[in-house]
């Protein structure tokens, strides 16, 4: 059984949305996806200051088994990428909830995160 | 409903992601497959190979039957325990598997893939009508790798004084049998990860307690992650990509493995030496890419100023080097520079012998 955030709100592609204090959103990837996913290896993440729109491919994870697309929750602007993904990309299976973060967005609409699955939702859709 | 190991419980218990493999329950990883990569370049790791096929060939005419057989030549091998790599080939050339043979008082052993199991047995039947050979799979045998450079240290101290010193003697692709209670277990200098270690054959029902006094002792329980890309770095052939049966042993890197004694009539002679007289057009090469980014089996490979198109046949990420290395079949004129197709763009390669890794070390 996977970890689910009760606090986050996800896509059917498996990535987790949270939103901060100062209405800025973070995105990521769920503990079931790094689990399918295996070992990462590398991470291609969008450029501060560029746009993101919702459900459209942002980034890219690779592990040694796949590559596949990141897929952003909310349109808006990139306002920051953690950079300790770029050296450090296990840790987005060791803590694909907190330290694996992958950028941050200013929202457009905070409004479209009602469209994503709440936690239980989510796990639904997992089938686990 | 998947066929299982005598660790299947073992493998479950210690956190074995299980996976479909030829039709086998088996673990892929135990938590990280990089993790497990690292253990055996540094230390110790251990693998549940027992789905690997295990034939022993006995009768008057087994060593005539083998050097039909094979394209290696058996008569390499003198002492009993002693053992060679070998291609098995189709008149046509092509490669039906890779194995290993070892010599035994009694005959000889063979050890043959997982996938190729049905095939290849019906292929030895048939073949051996002809000779006087007792053909006997040994499915009851499991089978535990243990590879690193502390795997035979590791495994030593588990043994009875008697049997650490047959071990300890043991050359590079030589076995041995152990005494006493262990008379039934075959320890076999060989391995799948380019480093030392042994490859033991044993009764099922010894396997559990092997495995578990071995994690003991220090050894860690590996998947088949780890197991590709210790033999990918190691510039080992994984059937069915490297070679298969449209696939010659002459561009798979198997050429040194061809034996071409004078008088030997092997299956595929013939059409090797067809192959030669009219030119190899391709050869297996390695591929290093420092880029970010992963090579992967099927993307085509280019080079400036050659016709065709080449293949990666097997293409991964290398924890030891911190890159992407990966082999391909490609024209034979290919020089030290190719380009590889990944996703739509472009991606320079340098284009390097077929072994990456050696003593744990960059080659």
């Amino acid at each position: 059984m996977s970890e689910i955030r009760s606090e986050l709100k996800y896509l059917p592609s498996h990535e987790w949305a949270r939103v901060e204090d100062d209405g800025t959103v973070t995105v990521g990837i769920t503990d079931h996806a790094q689990a399918a996913l295996g070992d990462v290896v590398y991470v291609e993440l969008p450029e501060v200051g560029s746009t993101v729109t919702a459900g459209q491919e942002a980034g890219v994870v690779e592990s040694v088994k796949a590559a596949s697309d990141i897929y952003s929750p909310v349109s808006g602007e990139v306002i920051a990428i953690n950079e300790r993904l770029v050296d450090a990309p296990e840790t987005i299976n060791s803590a694909p909830y907190d330290e694996g973060w992958f950028f941050k967005v200013q929202p457009d609409e905070l409004e479209e995160l009602e469209d994503a699955l709440d936690a239980e939702a989510y796990q639904a859709s997992l089938g686990e | 409903m998947l066929n299982q190991t005598p660790l299947q419980a073992v493998h479950q218990e210690m956190g074995g992601k299980l996976v479909d493999f030829s039709g086998w329950s088996m673990p892929v990883n135990y938590g990280s497959q990089i993790e497990e990569h690292h253990a055996v370049r540094r230390d110790a790791g251990m693998f549940d190979v027992s789905h690997m096929t295990i034939i022993d060939v006995r009768g008057p005419d087994a060593r005539a039957f083998l050097q039909y057989l094979l394209a290696n030549d058996v008569a390499k091998l003198q002492n009993p325990g002693k053992a060679l790599y070998s291609a098995m080939l189709n008149p046509q050339g092509g490669v039906i598997d890779d194995l290993i043979v070892y010599l035994m008082t009694w005959g000889y052993r063979l050890v043959v893939n997982c996938g190729t199991r049905t095939k290849d047995l019906a292929w030895i039947g048939q073949q051996a009508k002809n000779f006087q050979v007792e053909i006997q799979e040994r499915p009851e045998l499991a089978m535990i790798a243990v590879q690193g450079p502390k795997a035979r240290e590791k495994f030593h101290a588990l043994l009875a004084a008697s049997d650490v010193a047959v071990a300890q003697q043991l050359g590079v692709f030589s076995g041995a049998f152990l005494g006493g209670e262990r008379a039934d277990w075959l320890v076999a200098r060989t391995g799948y990860t380019g480093e030392d270690g042994y490859e033991v054959m044993l009764p099922q029902e010894d396997a559990e307690t092997l495995w578990r006094t071995l994690v003991n002792a220090g050894v860690r329980p590996c998947g088949l992650g780890a197991r590709d890309t210790l033999r990918l770095e190691a510039g080992m052939n994984l059937y069915g990509h490297e070679m298969s049966d449209e696939v010659s042993p002459l561009v798979a890197n198997m050429a040194w493995t061809i034996a071409w004694t004078e008088g030997r009539d092997f299956i595929g002679r013939a059409a090797l030496e067809a192959q030669k007289a009219s030119g190899i057009r391709e050869k297996l090469v390695g591929l290093v890419m420092r880029e970010r980014g992963v090579l992967r089996d099927g993307y085509p490979v280019f080079a400036a100023g050659v016709e065709g198109a080449g293949v990666i046949t097997s293409g991964s990420f290398s924890p030891t080097l911190g890159y992407s290395i990966a082999l391909a079949r490609v024209p034979v004129e290919t020089g030290d520079q190719a380009r590889v197709v990944i996703r739509s763009k472009e991606v320079d390669v340098a284009v390097v012998k077929p072994c990456f890794v050696r003593n744990g070390k960059p080659v």
